[in-house]
């Protein structure tokens, strides 16, 4: 099982801040996650429309697109961040 | 002395200049971010992760704890809803000189808004809001210091 948070706007268009999912074994890395939510479902599809504009953290490590999946607790899912 | 703090209350420049000064250091730098009240702005929202946002402004000052010789540094983000006005952030970084000050608190504040999971969102006066995009200006300058 696999936990992913969602913040900014990609956390509007999934409709919640968070969930737990059990992914399918061939889903490996964060490129193949945003993939298979955006085929998941509708909010999905608006969610990850543009993977280039998501970035990934992997317990609370930023991490690119190609980065492995397994042995991950919280992957976040959200757009280039803008503090400061 | 590092000191860092994610908070939802306002940030008391004030206080956390005097706290950063106990002792006294031969050369200070300081960065305050305001929010601006540009185009009928009457809310700046700064979303943050509950815990990793903390974990990523620690992560950079103890990464300019190692670069520079500090004696101390203050990094403090405010969270939540802010007017124009607000203080949004608060660096200072304190040496014996004053490249090493000046060094540590422009790296801090520059990869602050490239490294570290925090999001603004704009209300204006007209019932517009609207999440701010990333400025391609703030990666070029997070990318100078490697």
């Amino acid at each position: 099982m696999l936990e992913i948070a969602y913040f900014s706007w990609v956390r509007e268009r999934m409709g919640v801040a968070g969930e737990t999912v059990e992914v399918p074994a061939d889903v490996a890395d964060v490129a193949a996650l945003l993939a298979w939510l955006s085929a998941r479902d509708e909010r999905g599809a608006l969610a990850f429309a543009e993977p280039h504009r998501i970035r990934a953290a992997i317990d609370g490590a930023m991490m690119g697109p190609d980065a492995p999946l397994s042995g991950a607790r919280e992957v976040a899912l959200f757009p280039p961040v803008t503090g400061g | 002395m590092i000191r860092v703090l994610v908070q939802p209350a306002a940030i008391d420049v004030t206080a956390e200049f005097d706290l950063h000064d106990a002792g006294g250091h031969g050369a200070s730098a300081s960065f305050i971010g305001r929010v601006r009240g540009d185009d009928g702005l009457t809310e700046l929202f700064l979303e943050h992760h509950p815990a990793m946002t903390e974990a990523g402004l620690a992560a950079l000052a103890h990464a300019a704890a190692d670069r520079w010789k500090l004696s101390a540094l203050t990094l403090i983000h405010r969270v939540g809803a802010m007017a124009p006005g607000d203080t949004i952030v608060l660096v200072l970084a304190s040496s014996a000189h004053r490249a090493e000050a000046l060094a540590a608190c422009e790296f801090l504040i520059d990869r602050l808004k490239t490294d570290v999971m925090l999001w603004k969102r704009e209300s204006f006066a007209d019932g517009r809001v609207a999440w701010v995009e990333e400025r391609e200006g703030d990666q070029r300058r997070a990318e100078r210091w490697g």
